[in-house]
């Protein structure tokens, strides 16, 4: 069966690859390039576990053949922070505000996040939550997640 | 899951060529969203898949200088949903967009992704069928044709398409002056489920509060997408008035022949059809229903 040679941005470098085309984009991440931040959750793309940013744009690593990614951009949760001794705001702003229990959703949570606030600066609580719809929380902590987001984007809600 | 021949042509003549050389042993890719989790179930399983990403002939939301929308099939779900051209066309065709799923399937799914899966539960059909929507697709070796969006569904899953053409857009034509959409979505589960039944509206008034333009689509209430007639021919021409409505409302029980499932019993379905084929309907023509006595 075919073989592909792509070539993508994987968090700002240059990575080329020889992948089947049947070779999911959350399986190459983890297995092959050794990228274990992005999380398998369902499989089935429903839980937001393996949400990554493709040209910015929120994706499903695991509904996502890794060809579909050829000459693209892709951002994952070990890219997001601006260097090796700094977190991102939202990053931060998780560990702050308590957006986290058992953590495995986290790495969704924040990519999920990320994309929202690269588009909506200043979402409202309502349009926090229409956006995270997709990453689910099984410890159910989901209160202290949109509260981390508000807080990474500044919000202070004892003034809204 | 079973590996494949994979190529992602440049334009719609060499995708065309691809599904010709390999027949029905071949797939088309869009998103993936759905393609992706049947081939990983084994209920699909193609020699050769057939990457339409490449192909910018079938990108773009363009409006048509009659005031129609011509929709591309490798448009998404989010691009259609956050378009001005298809928010300028009718505001309840974007927003219909919006109760798909979550954001990050719909920056992944694509709308002839969405047609040809055919998912009787789906909520793009409804809502085209209700806007007289028209499929264009492409046929291998030459040739095009235009389909029905009403008549473009044949069964559970299964479409009039050939085994050698290619859904290329989708085409509203103008609204009809006045005319105004409506999509309803029943979720009694969570929001991002697939709709237990849904309605879509396109209703036009005259001044006199007679019925000038109806027409109705029906999701998840049978093995296909349905067009509500029996309910657009009692109310076309009729006063709109809380009876009328209702009266014409209850018809479409008759019309639809819902599956038992997760969602709901057939008959609790047939039910739910009838309640928001009538608050739909109702909700445009600005008449309050009554309780019932």
């Amino acid at each position: 069966m075919s073989v592909h040679q792509i070539s993508f941005e994987l968090n700002g470098k240059p990575v080329e690859r020889s992948v089947g085309p049947e070779v999911l984009m959350a399986d190459l991440l983890r297995d092959d390039i050794g990228l274990t931040g992005t999380k398998i959750g369902c499989s089935i793309g429903v839980c937001g576990a393996c949400s990554i940013l493709v040209d910015g744009t929120l994706m499903s690593g695991c509904l996502l053949p890794a060809i579909m990614v050829d000459g693209r951009k892709v951002t994952t949760i070990e890219g997001i922070a601006p260097s090796e001794d700094e977190l991102s705001p939202l990053q931060d702003a998780f560990i702050r505000k308590g957006g986290f229990q058992c953590g495995i959703c986290t790495s969704g949570q924040i990519i999920a996040a990320t994309a929202l606030l690269a588009q909506n600066a200043k979402p409202t609580r309502e349009e926090i939550k229409e956006w995270m719809m997709g990453n689910l929380c099984r410890c159910t902590g989901y209160y202290k997640i949109i509260d981390s987001i508000e807080a990474a984007a500044g919000i202070d809600r004892a003034n809204v | 899951m079973r590996t494949y021949d994979y190529s992602a042509p440049a334009s719609i003549d060499e995708a065309l060529a691809a599904l010709k050389e390999y027949g029905d042993d071949a797939e088309f890719i869009a998103g993936g969203t759905s393609l992706i989790l049947m081939m990983q179930q084994g209920l699909v399983q193609p020699g050769k898949v057939i990457g339409l990403g490449n192909i910018k002939e079938l990108r773009g939301i363009k409006r048509s200088a009659d005031g129609g929308l011509e929709v591309g099939a490798m448009t998404t779900h989010r691009q259609l949903e956050t378009s001005p051209e298809a928010f300028a066309y009718a505001a309840a065709l974007p927003q219909s967009l919006g109760v798909i799923a979550t954001i990050r399937i719909r920056n992944q799914a694509t709308l002839g992704g969405n047609l040809v899966h055919a998912d009787p539960a789906q909520d793009p059909p409804p809502v085209l069928i209700a806007l007289d929507a028209t499929i264009d697709v492409v046929k291998a070796g030459g040739g095009a044709r235009s389909i029905a969006m009403e008549s473009f569904f044949t069964d559970y899953f299964e479409t009039t398409i050939g085994e050698d053409e290619l859904l290329r857009s989708v085409k509203v034509p103008p609204m009809p002056a006045g005319s105004r959409l409506a999509y309803k979505k029943f979720l009694p589960r969570t929001e991002d489920d697939y709709a237990t039944v849904s309605v879509a509206v396109r209703l036009g008034v005259n001044p006199d509060g007679t019925c000038k333009d109806i027409r109705i689509g029906l999701g998840a209430l049978a093995v296909t997408p349905l067009r509500g007639k029996a309910v657009e021919k009692a109310l076309l021409g009729q006063k709109l008035t809380p009876e009328s409505i209702r009266e014409a409302a209850a018809l479409v029980r008759d019309e639809v022949d819902p599956l038992d499932d997760v969602r709901g019993s057939a008959g609790y379905k047939r039910e739910m059809a009838r309640v928001w084929t009538e608050r739909t309907i109702a909700s445009l023509a600005g008449v309050e229903l009554k309780a019932k006595a």
